[in-house]
């Protein structure tokens, strides 16, 4: 099933590519480069761009794109897969933060939630994933960011101050952190509400069953149940949002890097987008899609292996 | 008066009593209608076009003009009324995603009720499709959808290509949950006595599934809503919308590209982010109580005492 996704990915990208106004061999080499008629005609050979558009061209592209090669950045001038390896690592950093706090956080207050359903906890706990869930993404990103840069002089953009760029990591560890924090919080907030509803609903059910029952009526304390029996089941749904979840935050990621100017994924994307640069817009689409496939399908293998109620079929 | 029909009257009704004392519910319903009244009064509201200059005594524009100094809130970096904006603001954005809104609930149900219905092989492949398109992230994808789009000289304006975009792709939800709704409906034995007298599939459709599922889609539609007008307002504030046409993302756009944070301009990104969460928190409030009522799946809660073990009465389906 994934690998079906995957192949729609790219053919979607590769449609997308050929209904673009203009040559094939312009997309490749950039729109204001100017070349002789004769070169122009030698690209299309290297390229392939005299065979039939399917399936020549089509598998062509897929196996291009399979091993990595994703065409020449326009603006940047560059192979779209090199600018995209120099950024990986910052959006990773900062998405793996912002989730691993939302996740922690969202399971723990989700648990309250639930086990104290209907009491002032919960009711706190649901209107703020409520507003969180309404509010957009860059929006309280630009509202953390007025607050954070003019109250605690928080940095506004960047990674790293310039002066600190290429020294080791170990030395500008604080100044790193300062740039993390606002667009961490911003991606905590947002996620947190999220695995605290979907924790809170499958408390819910898990505390439906009949073995909590059981559990209690053999005389274990409240804490006793939801430690051993039902926190282990009702964590069984966070691991496939996790993953689902990906899809979102490489979306919130796009946001919260525009807002902060952080050097990521997602600033690259929109910075494709304004600049036109289609080879590396798409280049960055395949790459974010097929990651998200991929953690998707690693989800569904750890979910077998975590619950043994569900068997492969 | 068709029977299902009168039936489910009776059951609105019904359920307009319940959702009477449900509060959240009607504040989601009151945010959302203030909205619409707001969008659709707009000229009332204000004395300025949103794009009229504001200008002082002397004939300058004023530019970052505080709300102390010009009307409720405020003007922009070219000197526009903010409220003017915002108001005219609501119609683009309102616009927008119920459209959007209203083609996914459309597709969605469609689909769904095709796939419940018919099954087999048309269920299956909805089915594959709606798996495809959860895992593919989405934003990405609409990013490249609609740059392309805009870049394919269609003459089409820039928000129908919003429209049809998000409308397209926020489907798959609806589908999946008209679905089962239909797989359990059609199970039940009014239709096979339907179908044992002979009724055809689109009047057994039209006659007896689309009464029973039509409150779940209303429910839906609304939640979809919210989900179409949050998605406008981003693809918009990452510079998608129509300039000429802005709507509160556009705003926002504009408020983050023209250093309104560096300016201290609160009064300039503020507003439009508080109509964003005006609305969809209303939709979402108005969308999470209808599903509740219509959809009650009872759970006994074992860690509580006896008093919460029945939960909200089970609404009639039937």
């Amino acid at each position: 099933m994934s690998l079906v996704t995957i192949v729609v990915v790219f053919v979607i990208n590769f449609t997308l590519f050929r209904v673009l106004p203009g040559d094939p061999v312009r997309a490749v080499i950039g729109r204001n480069v100017r070349i002789s008629v004769e070169t122009q005609q030698a690209l299309r050979e290297q390229f392939g761009l005299d065979k039939p558009v399917f399936p020549d061209q089509l598998f062509d592209t897929f196996g291009q794109w399979a091993q990595g090669n994703l065409g020449v950045s326009w603006s940047l001038r560059r192979p779209v897969s090199e600018v995209l390896m120099s950024k990986l690592w910052n959006t990773v950093l900062l998405i793996g933060l912002g989730q691993i706090l939302a996740i922690i956080l969202g399971v723990f207050l989700g648990l309250m939630a639930g086990w104290k359903r209907k009491t002032p906890i919960d009711v706190a706990a649901l209107t703020f994933s409520l507003v969180a869930w309404a509010i957009p993404t860059f929006w309280l990103g630009i509202i953390l960011l007025a607050a954070g840069s003019t109250w605690f002089g928080l940095p506004t953009a960047g990674i790293v101050n310039p002066e600190n760029t290429g020294k080791p990591l170990i030395t500008i560890l604080p100044d790193l952190a300062r740039h993390l924090f606002l667009p961490t919080l911003t991606l905590t907030i947002l996620y947190l509400g999220e695995y605290m509803l979907i924790m809170r609903s499958s408390i819910l059910e898990v505390l439906s069953e009949d073995y909590i029952l059981t559990a209690r009526a053999k005389g274990m304390s409240n804490w006793q149940v939801l430690w051993r029996h039902a926190l282990r089941n009702a964590m069984l749904p966070i691991v496939t949002l996790i993953a689902l979840n990906l899809g979102f935050t490489v979306s919130g990621a796009i946001y919260i890097e525009t807002v902060f100017s952080y050097d990521g994924l997602g600033k690259l994307f929109q910075t494709a987008l304004t600049k036109q640069d289609y080879p590396l817009l798409q280049g960055a689409f395949i790459l974010l899609a097929v990651s998200v496939i991929i953690a998707n399908m690693v989800a569904d293998i750890l979910y077998a292996v975590l619950d043994p109620r569900v068997k492969e079929t | 008066m068709n029977e299902n029909w009168t039936l489910f009257m009776r059951n609105l009704r019904d359920f307009w009593r319940a959702f009477r004392r449900n509060k959240l519910g009607l504040l989601g319903g009151f945010l959302v209608l203030t909205a619409i009244i707001v969008a659709v009064c707009a000229p009332l509201l204000t004395p300025y076009a949103p794009t009229d200059v504001i200008r002082d005594a002397n004939g300058r524009g004023m530019t970052f003009a505080p709300p102390s100094v010009h009307g409720p809130l405020g003007t922009d970096d070219a000197g526009r009324d903010i409220w003017s904006q915002l108001v005219y603001g609501a119609r683009i954005s309102l616009t927008v995603g119920f459209l959007a809104g209203f083609i996914a609930m459309f597709v969605g149900s469609l689909l769904g009720t095709l796939a419940g219905y018919f099954g087999g092989r048309v269920d299956n492949l909805l089915m594959r499709i709606t798996d495809v398109l959860l895992v593919i992230p989405d934003l990405p994808l609409m990013l490249v959808l609609v740059a392309t789009l805009r870049q394919m000289d269609l003459h089409i304006s820039p928000l129908a290509v919003l429209i049809a975009v998000i409308g397209l792709l926020y489907w798959t939800s609806t589908a999946r949950l008209i679905r089962s709704q239909v797989l359990t409906i059609k199970e039940r034995q009014f239709v096979d006595r339907a179908r044992a007298i002979g009724a055809g599939h689109a009047h057994i459709v039209r006659k007896h599934i689309l009464p029973q599922i039509m409150p779940l889609i209303v429910a839906n539609t609304v939640l979809v809503l919210s989900i179409a007008i949050l998605v406008e307002s981003g693809l918009a504030f990452l510079g998608l919308g129509d300039p000429t046409k802005p709507s509160w993302g556009t705003m926002l756009n504009f408020a983050f590209d023209r250093s309104a944070v560096a300016n201290g301009a609160w009064w300039f990104y503020l507003p439009p982010g508080f109509a964003i969460v005006w609305v969809t928190l209303g939709c979402v409030l108005l969308g999470n109580v209808l599903e509740e009522m219509l959809n009650p799946r009872l759970t006994a809660h074992h860690l509580e005492g006896d008093q919460n073990m029945i939960a909200i009465p089970k609404q009639r389906v039937e």
